[in-house]
């Protein structure tokens, strides 16, 4: 088949910036790797979030402002094409804190990141009482909460669903089970699967993951990216208790609450531990008390792609042009940047945004 | 954390053999089992079952009482009511008693989890008064209930088992219907010259049918479309058979398609697993010692692959022979002069089983169920779903689970995961053994997050920095 | 609903509590399993499900299936995995969304 771009990755990122590309009028061909691949967008949080994120890089912040931004409307076109409700609430979600004294010192990062935006990020400070009336279940150790009304969250596994059709609908070929081997340049970039085929496009996206850890180099990124893994634990399905999502906790649409955000650096394992899991449920049962008698029906461990500074890569091969790198972390989040924003950057079109700042290069330097 | 040489999960005929065999040789054992007293599901409650219901279930049954004697005479530590919820690589496992959360370190681990029976996704089959054959025979053990105008429907020797129990208890099955045909059977002939080494299991399949015979039961192989009937119970099931379909009133349907080994334990560890294409299942790997792909852990009895009540005995004694020998209890000498024999009986009691596989098959509707049938439970997930995650690109399991939500419910897959793993293997052009099977992650059975929570304060405080 | 038990006790026990079952008193047998003492007193169905609150019933009497599930102090709980203690305070799991689509 004819293709403008192959995109090597068939999870939330890749299929996101497919979605973008077919609405530019382009012609793509996906491969996705197998079911046992490592997958961010089978274990993910389901956060549209925009707090804490890029601190000490006010561009990210504002990136992410952007997707957040788009996310409304991405979500009812998806929906009304697909007739999936992604369920997405964008009022707003919360830090939760034990001690005021952290709570105060991150606040005083936030108002710093504040004045970069020209005061665009949007976010109070609920002290026990407060929060309790906003969330009556919360328990009393917590001391206060952030409130930051740009964030919110999502069904994520039907948004993965709701890609996966309407990439398909619109004319995009999604190859499934199919792990690359090998990628080279010659007139056309050519694709080998394990199997043996070849696939070939003019241009190329390896949006793989941590399949770009081995694949990039051979494109001439140098693709510095590293998983970090989180656990999850979800309960069974219970009555609505919970109004607004946090970063560590949240009620899905379907009733189970979800629980999580561990970082811990141990390479390409994916299991659960017993220290981890306790001692996030731990914390889950010490700010809604409620959760102790709650049933824990699955955890699981996910691996985060994470680049050393944690920002998203986005890089045109320098040795091979027409190549691209995309990779980040929250695939969620940005889903709505990528599908929108990221197709006319690969295009090279006029209205592509400016995203030097989250080139390879920035790790050269140092 | 307590320390000992051995733990064994389950206290069915492997687990308690196993624990016998090792406890005798000196080893200290810990056995773990969920239920109140020692027996699994086939000896459930073998201990306080009276006369009547001891005459009822027969001597198969009461044979039980012999393990669990043999057991109370060993010196093991028996934790009755024990939810086993993780088990390490390392031999740690982590179970709950009355929601209290404990942890064990086992220098090896035997897993006698046993056996589930086959998912039957059949229209119908998530209303209340449908139930598992076993789960009637386990109310009978357990409680002393019989079904009364109970209909049961199938393929598989525990059909008769259970048919011949309700006559003897005076409450006759309405019917038998049974989805093997007559040339499943022809086909399992040529499995009978080695087959009769289990003779004496062909004698008690003979005897039990003459006796469902002469109860005058009415009895159908064969059957198809299998549709049982309800609004908020069951009602009725019909069924065709030679192009006729009959209807029955009953109470209750008994739903039966063989058993298969219980991977749950086995999958969380990730053990390697091959699919039986005879017995349409996957089964961990093991030699012929039960030894998993990992050097801490054996599968013993049903949970390595169907083998029966006897046969999952004589496994739990070997496997129990090589941890003693893997420990330094028995030289390597010692422990082969003692597993000879029980090998020896042991492919003996194998001797029937391709007979049985050939005769008894799943039934080609449930392997391919139609498009509204419910195949997870749980999530009410329909093979028609299954079927158009496949076409939306779901080669295996875990994506369709992702899609779909499948295996994501309380039972975590236990009576869906087969039935997705054929629906995706028939989909895609696949073997099972390339579609896979869902990761099974703890907790194995849910438990409360105060459980998990307070187990936090006993472990090494590696995680501190979250709190 | 059918109340008459669909099954028959071919030893019944005379040692007796009382539990409740959505506020109505039930008599069964102290230490007997919970989920097959509920069906002994002709109760069909324990739980709606949270999916489309449709009714369902035990279905593998040995912990696997959670089609029994009940609530018992606020947590839910497998019937079958449950003896019958006096006082036992039960209630159908997810009855409000049972009831909902009602």
């Amino acid at each position: 088949m004819e293709a403008d771009y192959a995109i090597i990755g068939g999870s939330i990122v890749g299929l996101s910036i497919a979605w973008g590309l077919l609405k530019r009028g382009r012609r793509v061909l996906v491969l996705d790797g197998d079911d046992g691949s490592f997958r961010a967008s089978r274990g993910n949080f389901g956060l549209v979030w925009v707090q804490g994120k890029g601190l000490k890089q006010p561009a990210y912040a504002r990136w992410t402002q952007k997707s957040a931004a788009a996310w409304a409307d991405f979500s009812a076109e998806l929906g009304e094409s697909t007739g999936y409700n992604l369920a997405l609430q964008q009022a707003g979600g919360y830090d939760f804190y034990f001690d005021e004294e952290s709570l105060e010192q991150r606040v005083a990062e936030f108002e710093t990141l504040k004045k970069e935006l020209g005061g665009d990020y949007p976010f109070e400070v609920l002290r026990h009482n407060e929060l309790k009336r906003e969330e009556p279940n919360i328990g009393p150790r917590v001391a206060g909460a952030i409130l930051h009304h740009q964030d919110g969250h999502l069904n994520p596994l039907r948004l993965l669903k709701s890609l996966a059709d309407d990439v398909r609908r619109m004319g995009g070929t999604v190859k499934c089970g199919v792990p690359v081997k090998r990628i080279s340049k010659r007139d056309l970039f050519e694709i080998e699967a394990e199997d043996g085929t070849i696939y070939a496009a003019p241009k190329f996206v390896l949006s793989a993951g941590l399949g770009a850890m081995d694949l990039g180099p051979q494109l001439g990124f140098s693709a510095p990216i590293r998983p970090q893994r989180g656990q999850v634990l979800i309960t069974e399905k219970l009555p609505k208790m919970m109004n607004r999502p946090s970063g560590i906790i949240r009620q899905v649409d379907e009733g189970s609450v979800q629980i999580g955000d561990s970082k811990e650096e141990v390479g390409l394992d994916d299991r659960v531990t017993l220290e981890t899991a306790s001692a996030i449920a731990a914390r889950a049962v010490a700010v809604y008390p409620d959760l102790a008698k709650a049933k824990l029906v699955r955890s699981w461990g996910a691996l985060r792609i994470m680049s050393p500074d944690g920002f998203p890569i986005y890089q045109e091969s320098s040795t091979t042009p027409g190549a691209f790198l995309v990779t980040c972390h929250s695939g969620i989040t940005l889903a709505a940047a990528h599908a929108r924003y990221l197709p006319a950057w690969l295009d090279g079109s006029d209205q592509a945004p400016n995203l030097e700042v989250f080139s390879e290069q920035r790790f050269a330097i140092s | 954390m307590t320390e000992v040489d051995l733990v064994i999960v389950g206290a069915g005929p492997a687990g308690m053999s196993a624990a016998v065999t090792a406890a005798e040789i000196g080893l200290s054992v810990l056995l773990l089992d969920e239920q109140p007293a020692a027996g699994g599901q086939i000896y459930r409650n073998v201990a306080k079952a009276d006369e009547t219901r001891g005459d009822i279930l027969g001597k198969d049954y009461t044979y039980g009482l012999e393990l669990v004697t043999a057991m109370r005479s060993a010196s093991i530590t028996h934790v009755t009511d024990a939810t086993v919820w993780k088990i390490g690589e390392d031999g740690t496992v982590a179970y709950s008693v009355n929601g209290k959360a404990s942890l064990v370190q086992g220098r090896k681990v035997i897993l006698a989890t046993g056996a589930l029976e086959r998912p039957v996704p059949i229209p119908g089959w998530t209303l209340p008064g449908v139930m598992t054959a076993g789960a009637a025979q386990i109310l009978l053990k357990q409680s002393g209930l019989v079904a009364e105008r109970a209909v049961i429907c199938g393929s598989g020797p525990l059909i008769y088992l259970i048919a011949q129990q309700m006559i003897r208890a005076g409450k006759p099955p309405l019917a038998i219907i049974e989805t093997q045909t007559k040339s499943d059977l022809l086909n399992a002939m040529r499995h009978l010259p080695h087959a009769l080494r289990g003779w004496r299991y062909l004698m008690k399949g003979a005897k039990l049918l003459s006796e469902i015979k002469r109860a005058g039961v009415m009895r159908v192989t064969g059957a198809e479309n299998l549709e049982i009937e309800g609004d908020t119970e069951v009602r009725a099931i019909a069924f065709t058979h030679r192009g006729q379909t009959t209807r029955i009133q009953c109470n209750l349907v008994l739903l039966h398609q063989g058993v298969v080994p219980n991977t749950q334990a086995t999958r969380s560890l990730r053990l390697e697993h091959a699919w039986s294409s005879a017995q349409r299942c996957f089964h961990p790997i093991t030699n012929e010692w039960g030894l998993s792909s990992l050097e801490t852990v054996y599968v013993a009895g049903d949970g390595a692959g169907i083998g029966g009540a006897k046969a999952a005995e004589q496994a739990g004694a070997i496997s129990a022979l090589h941890v003693a020998f893997a420990l330094g209890f028995i030289t390597k000498a010692d422990r082969d002069k003692r597993a000879a024999p029980i090998l020896r009986l042991q492919s003996a009691e194998l001797a029937l089983r391709p007979f049985l596989d050939r005769a008894y098959p799943p039934s080609d509707q449930v392997l391919k169920p139609a498009d509204d049938t419910v195949i997870c439970r749980c999530e009410e997930v329909t093979a028609g779903d299954i079927r158009a995650y496949a076409r939306l690109g779901c080669t295996g399991p875990n994506q369709a689970k992702a899609f779909g939500r499948s295996g994501m419910g309380p039972c975590q897959g236990r009576y869906c995961g087969l039935t997705v793993t054929e629906l995706l293997s028939q989909e895609t052009g696949t073997t099972p053994d390339a579609v896979g099977s869902y990761h099974i992650r703890p907790p194995l059975k849910p438990i409360t997050l105060g459980e998990l929570a307070t187990l936090e304060q006993t472990l090494t405080d590696e995680t501190k920095g979250l709190i | 609903m059918n109340n008459a038990s669909p099954f028959h006790n071919i030893s019944p026990s005379d040692d007796l509590v009382t539990v409740t079952f959505d506020g109505i008193e039930y008599i069964l047998p102290d230490g007997a399993n919970l989920a097959a003492s509920l069906l002994e007193a002709g109760l069909r169905y324990f739980r709606n499900t949270p999916v489309s609150g449709a009714p369902r019933g035990p279905f593998c009497m040995m912990g696997a299936c959670y089609d029994c599930l009940v609530e018992i102090d606020g947590e839910t709980r497998q019937a079958c995995m449950t003896e019958v203690t006096s006082g036992l305070k039960i209630e159908r799991a997810h009855r409000d969304k049972g009831l909902e689509n009602d």
